[in-house]
């Protein structure tokens, strides 16, 4: 049993903190908002030149062999620093359907522009009534010849505005809630019949709703098996909450730093705000909420390695929940020890609190994990 | 990063379980599992099985008879005890006034009071809080004068746990009342049937008697039952609330507990149909269950550091193991009392001494949850322990 980190990931958080100390304080993200797409090429680029993008690929498909522990130190730098780059939808969603289920083909074709940073991606899952199902699904893929016909709505697919390559889950046979009959394909961003609808989100991230009207693809587009691939997309979308778990710590971590900051500063009644015990008690509730995140989180990032995929959804799950409930306190509360600043665009922690509040519903939110875990039996 | 133990760990694990398995008295687990309080005799039995199989004071230093387990192998032990479930070793001995003895004594304190600790010939008792003293504890009144060999003693004492039972109490005493409040403390030993000690049972909103107000008039104590220095009690005291940092959390109390809230939920009815197939109470139980692992995990994170750094410094984690632990416990104990519903009612006016089973067990659900209230008041309040975090962690 042993929390630390070794010293090659200890180094590699140094390198991404650096990174991002030196080219993602908040005056520069506005700026990064503003460019095309609603994220810095360049920032991208510097990820890329680190290895970062690359990171948890297998060496033979010209990554780094990272595994669960380094994606945490990343998604949680990536979520102190408030970050805009697509790298949930493109190295641990998109990279994630390609490591555990790709052909050699596939990754011949996608990863080396996953790694140089010259591709992105994104997972078009989201339909308009399955919520939080991921088995819920009505887009259809037809055979036709060798390949497939898709048609169907996805909506909220972040980064559907800029990827270069889509993946879309969608129904092979059988009816909207079957758990069989699902597969994922690779959709090329601009293939005939694809349209999107592109919209910034509240947290400052970019999504699209997608249309996909009679969309041909070939024999090559499918990853997994085409007609069973619950299994696949549970397991990456798991993946894919560790990851939101570890960006919530790292966001939890600098709301907290930086309310406390500042109700030492703010002065009132001729006193620092942070000499009143009411909101010394607060922030103690704070800390206490991030650090029982912060312990899930880890829970969850080593969860990820279960042979037992039962026993791995349910952890993670529980990770989720943990999360949810902390997020939701330790934003709300850093607004309200703001006081009327929180309020205003212009502060930097309310751009926390939206990006905390958009994580509890991705993938799952508090309500929905905790009756997957009741559901299951518990967790003791 | 890993979360498994080593295969010495597991067989460790394995080790301690078949001995509470083969060594815990059938009746006193039962009566753990039940939630009924035990007599001093059932207690004092299952203690000295730990003692000789040397496991009594597994934390002290191996010349004094600990075990020089590493930090995870005492999380093991603790969580399976807990879990088991057996009772504790006697905190008052062997967490509290042993370690402060080994450190501060004397040799000949050492000699004469640490074997009769572990083997608990002496039950030893907390002289801490006073009436005035609570939270703000170094405010305390109890004096001790010093007149020629001896100590003379005056003062009230209060909620002295198990003092009934007690044959000796650690006591935290004012020695001097021109110094800064903490600078003017001893920390002072002596047999409770000395003359002029009293004891009155205090009865608590459960029905139970487990803490007492304890009276000092005139009470004459040899000056060499001083441990330590002189106007020094007050770091002692604080060395000996922050010696246990991770037993707090009970996180193995509050899993025993949750098996029985499952087990117990799948035979009480509500609805035509067993009360775990209510969602809205599943959901309850996988919520309480869900705060229980995060803390789990955070407890390990302690053991973990105290494992590589040392125990050095009483850590601030502390605070958050007390508080969530805390937390947890009396959410376990709200569970239970939502399971039982009308069959709470029932009051044992004898209340439990462990000898009245004539009751059914249910009758003690109730009096657990009014009992369990206490523990996010004791051992420093849940609001003393964000003062901590405020002040230790965040600097505020």
């Amino acid at each position: 049993m042993d929390f630390d980190l070794t010293e090659e990931q200890r180094l590699l958080k140094d390198s991404i903190d650096g990174l991002l100390t030196d080219s993602y304080d908040f005056e520069s993200r506005k700026k990064y908002m503003k460019e095309k797409g609603g994220w810095s090429k360049a920032v991208w680029g510097k990820l890329a030149e680190q290895g970062l993008l690359g990171l948890p690929f297998a060496e033979a498909d010209g990554g780094f062999g990272g595994g669960g522990v380094e994606t945490m130190i990343v998604m949680e730098a990536l979520g102190k620093a408030l970050v805009l780059e697509p790298y949930l939808a493109t190295v641990v969603i998109g990279g994630g359907f390609l490591r555990h289920a790709g052909t050699d083909a596939q990754k011949a074709a996608h990863v080396p522009g996953i790694v140089d940073g010259s591709k992105t991606l994104a997972f078009a899952q989201l339909e308009k009534n399955s919520r939080y199902d991921l088995f819920d699904v009505a887009t259809t893929a037809k055979k036709k010849g060798d390949g497939w016909v898709i048609d169907g709505e996805k909506f909220v697919v972040l980064n559907g505005e800029n990827a270069d390559t889509l993946i879309v889950t969608a129904r092979t046979r059988g009816n909207r809630r079957d758990t069989t009959g699902i597969g994922v394909f690779l959709v090329p961003a601009n293939a005939k019949g694809v349209t999107k609808k592109s919209y910034p989100t509240q947290d400052g991230l970019h999504a699209a709703d997608i249309t996909l009207t009679g969309v041909e693809v070939g024999s090559d587009a499918a990853i997994g098996n085409p007609d069973d691939a619950l299994a696949l997309i549970e397991r990456v979308v798991d993946e894919a909450r560790i990851a939101l778990c570890a960006e919530a710590v790292g966001l939890m971590d600098e709301s907290l730093k930086t309310t406390v900051e500042y109700i030492k500063t703010r002065k009132q009644f001729g006193v620092a705000i942070g000499s009143f015990q009411s909101l010394q008690h607060r922030a103690s509730d704070m800390f206490v909420a991030a650090e029982q995140a912060r312990s899930m989180s880890m829970f969850a990032t080593m969860a990820g390695d279960f042979e037992d995929a039962r026993e791995r959804s349910n952890a993670i799950a529980a990770a989720k929940v943990q999360i949810g409930k902390s997020l939701k306190f330790v934003g709300q509360q850093s607004i309200q020890l703001h006081g009327g600043i929180g309020m205003t665009m212009e502060a930097k922690i309310g751009h926390y609190f939206k990006r905390l509040t958009m994580i509890e519903n991705t993938f799952g939110d508090t309500d929905y994990h905790q009756r997957r875990v009741a559901d299951a039996g518990g967790l003791v | 990063m890993d979360l498994a133990f080593t295969k010495e760990e597991q067989a460790f694990r394995e080790e301690v379980r078949s001995f509470f398995r083969d060594n815990v008295p059938p009746d006193t687990r039962r009566k753990l599992v039940e939630g009924r309080h035990l007599s001093k005799d059932e207690m004092v039995t299952w203690w000295r099985i730990l003692n000789k199989k040397g496991w009594g004071t597994s934390h002290w230093p191996t010349q004094y008879g600990g075990t020089g387990w590493t930090s995870v192998q005492h999380y093991i032990f603790n969580e399976e005890l807990q879990s088991y479930p057996a009772p504790q070793p006697l905190a008052f001995g062997v967490s509290m006034v042993g370690p402060v003895i080994y450190t501060f004594g004397n040799e000949e304190q050492k000699k004469k009071y640490l074997p009769r600790i572990a083997n608990v010939d002496d039950w030893w008792c907390q002289g801490f809080s006073e009436p005035g003293s609570g939270s703000d504890l170094a405010s305390l009144k109890t004096k001790a004068e010093r007149k020629g060999d001896k100590w003379i003693i005056n003062g009230q004492k209060t909620w002295t746990t198990l003092a009934q039972h007690a044959d000796m109490i650690f006591c935290l005493c004012r020695t001097d009342n021109n110094a800064k409040k903490q600078m003017g403390i001893s920390f002072i030993v002596f047999p409770m049937k000395s003359k002029g000690v009293t004891v009155r049972p205090i009865q608590t909103i459960d029905g139970g008697v487990e803490v007492n107000e304890v009276f000092f008039d005139d009470v004459e104590v040899p000056y060499e039952n001083l441990i330590g220095e002189e106007n020094k009690g007050w770091d002692y005291a604080k060395f000996l609330l922050g010696n246990e940092r991770t037993g707090i959390a009970r996180v193995g109390v509050s899993k025993e507990r949750l098996r029985r809230i499952r087990d117990l939920a799948s035979k009480v009815e509500s609805g035509g149909k067993p009360i775990i197939q209510d969602a809205a109470f599943r959901e309850k139980l996988a919520a309480c269950e869900i705060e229980l692992k995060a803390l789990e995990l955070t407890q390990l994170r302690v053991v973990a550091d105290e494992g590589k750094h040392g125990k050095g410094k009483p850590n601030p984690a502390s605070s958050v193991l007390k508080i969530k632990g805390s937390e947890i416990q009396q959410t376990t104990t709200e569970l239970l009392m939502e399971v039982i519903g009308p069959f709470a009612a029932p009051y044992d006016v004898h209340g439990d001494d462990g000898s009245n089973e004539a009751m059914d067990w249910t009758a003690q659900i109730a009096p657990s949850y009014f009992n369990n209230r206490k523990v996010s008041i004791y051992g420093g309040s849940n609001e003393i322990q964000r003062n901590i975090i405020a002040k230790a962690v965040l600097g505020l």
